[in-house]
């Protein structure tokens, strides 16, 4: 079969706005923020050459790129936006109405440390921050990932059966100013892959009036339309994976809601997403090479979360490592929280140990998570600890349980 | 492409009363005295709820009027009086 597509040496930003350009999206209303900018300017790149036509705004904030969003999306047209850190939370409350207006918007969300104090490196604070607003979630870990995701991500958004907005979310730096090879499918693979958008459900028509998003009171439907987006989310794995096979029919790269490792044979299973799970591979091959039978889950798809995708594949381990690229406040990792719940149900459940590193971009290495594989070997798993990895001497030298 | 019985949206049809009878809302309300009313439709024009109607005077529609007062404060000929609701 004859290669299809291009080959290009980009990063995840320039990715990203590949996909946008081959999805064919009308409008997008975007404001600048490190280290997501370039995606703005590509894209406005792309306008000006002539090389796609959508409506561009410059809007004047993140919250009013998220309902200038809304606005479009409402109007029938498929909508794109990207953002990162600070500006995605001041979305956060528009991020709900999305969701709960049932829009598929795709957005790009550049996963950067929040402040204080100002950072503006790899970290999945924003993203995990905004769990429970409805919207799906993708973490990805290469710049092809990036720009095959959004296009797997608008195919599930669309579909009648879920019709909710989607993120996908990657590591600030590390993939979106790093350049690799990335593969730019042709555009009429692309058109056959995802048709023009028409809303099913319901959009802005003059000669049709709607009101949108009215107020209820608790009588009428206001929880039913809760349950409705909960349906969407559910259905949601199973449209996601007819995407991805017929993505894969097409394009030949194989996409799935959690990513295995070498976990047939696994006694030891590390659990991790976006890059740091692409640098756990590395740890696995070499843990391998010394006889320990390790291998790795990467959680692709957050939200919804691969519930029994994950129960399936870790029930057969003996040890869990769960390491966190953000953190819950009060309570631990919030993957580890994820993982431990997904097990709750099994009559035998493997050691779980949880660890957060990483934030603010701190390098964690394949050496480090060899390390944290071997303490977690060690460790009983009986408490609820999550350990705190790679903190600096002085608050080491502090000994409190949870630093190592 | 049918859409399956999960799918509630928050949608409604522009209808009158679509958030129910919002005239128990009011605390005072608009009563007009047609022997000083001269018919400039001020109050029409101005109602944020439509709550005049244009019949051959103004009429107020009580079912849904909140009594904001914006009529009584517009009315040139001061035809309109905020009444206590006693009920």
């Amino acid at each position: 079969m004859k290669e299809k597509g291009m080959w290009e040496l980009i990063n995840a930003n320039e990715a990203a706005a590949h996909a946008v350009r081959l999805a064919r999206v009308k409008v997008i209303p975007i404001y600048p923020i490190t280290p997501q900018t370039m995606i703005v300017e590509v894209i406005e790149e792309f306008i000006a050459k002539g090389l796609m036509t959508a409506e561009y705004i410059r809007v004047e904030s993140e919250h009013s790129a998220m309902a200038a969003a809304i606005g479009a999306s409402s109007a029938g047209v498929r909508t794109f936006t990207a953002t990162a850190s600070q500006g995605l939370l001041y979305m956060h409350e528009v991020l709900h109405w999305a969701a709960g207006s049932r829009l598929p918007i795709g957005m790009a969300v550049v996963n950067r440390a929040v402040g204080p104090p100002w950072n503006i490196h790899a970290d999945h604070q924003d993203a995990i921050s905004q769990r429970d607003t409805g919207w799906m979630e993708f973490f990805v870990s290469s710049s092809q990932e990036a720009l095959d995701s959004i296009l797997i991500m608008y195919r599930v958004a669309e579909n009648n059966r879920v019709l909710l907005p989607f993120m996908v979310c990657m590591d600030a730096f590390i993939l979106s100013h790093t350049h690799m090879p990335v593969n730019i499918p042709d555009q009429d693979d692309v058109d056959y892959f995802l048709p023009e958008y028409r809303p099913p459900h319901w959009s802005l028509d003059p000669d049709n009036p709607v009101d949108m998003g009215n107020l209820t009171m608790p009588e009428e439907e206001y929880m039913e339309m809760r349950w409705s987006i909960e349906r969407g989310m559910k259905n949601a794995r199973e449209v996601f994976k007819e995407a991805a096979d017929k993505f894969y029919e097409i394009f030949g790269r194989r996409y799935e809601m959690v990513h295995c490792y070498k976990v047939d044979d696994a006694e030891h299973i590390i659990i991790a997403s976006g890059t740091l799970a692409s640098e756990a591979e590395v740890a696995v091959d070499s843990m391998r090479k010394d006889g320990r039978k390790v291998g790795l889950l990467k959680i692709g798809l957050f939200r919804p979360f691969p519930q029994e995708e994950t129960r399936t594949i870790l029930s057969k381990a003996r040890t869990l490592t769960v390491i966190d690229r953000s953190y819950s406040f009060g309570y631990g990792g919030p993957l580890a929280m994820e993982i431990r719940s997904a097990l709750y149900n099994l009559d035998e459940r493997p050691k779980l140990v949880s660890y957060v590193a990483g934030l603010g971009g701190r390098d964690v290495t394949y050496k480090d998570i060899e390390k944290m594989v071997l303490h977690s070997e060690k460790e009983e798993g009986k408490n609820m600890i999550t350990y705190w990895y790679g903190l600096k001497e002085r608050v080491r030298s502090s000994g409190f349980e949870e630093v190592i | 492409m049918g859409l399956s019985k999960e799918l509630v949206l928050p949608i409604s049809k522009p209808s009158r009363g679509a958030s129910g009878k919002t005239g128990t809302w009011r605390v005072f309300k608009p009563v007009i005295d047609l022997q000083k009313c001269v018919k400039c439709w001020q109050c029409w024009l101005l109602c944020p709820e439509e709550t005049i109607l244009a019949d051959d005077v103004p009429t107020v529609d009580y079912d849904y009027c909140k009594g904001c007062g914006v009529c009584a404060k517009i009315c040139p000929a001061k035809a309109i009086t905020m009444v206590e609701e006693r009920e």
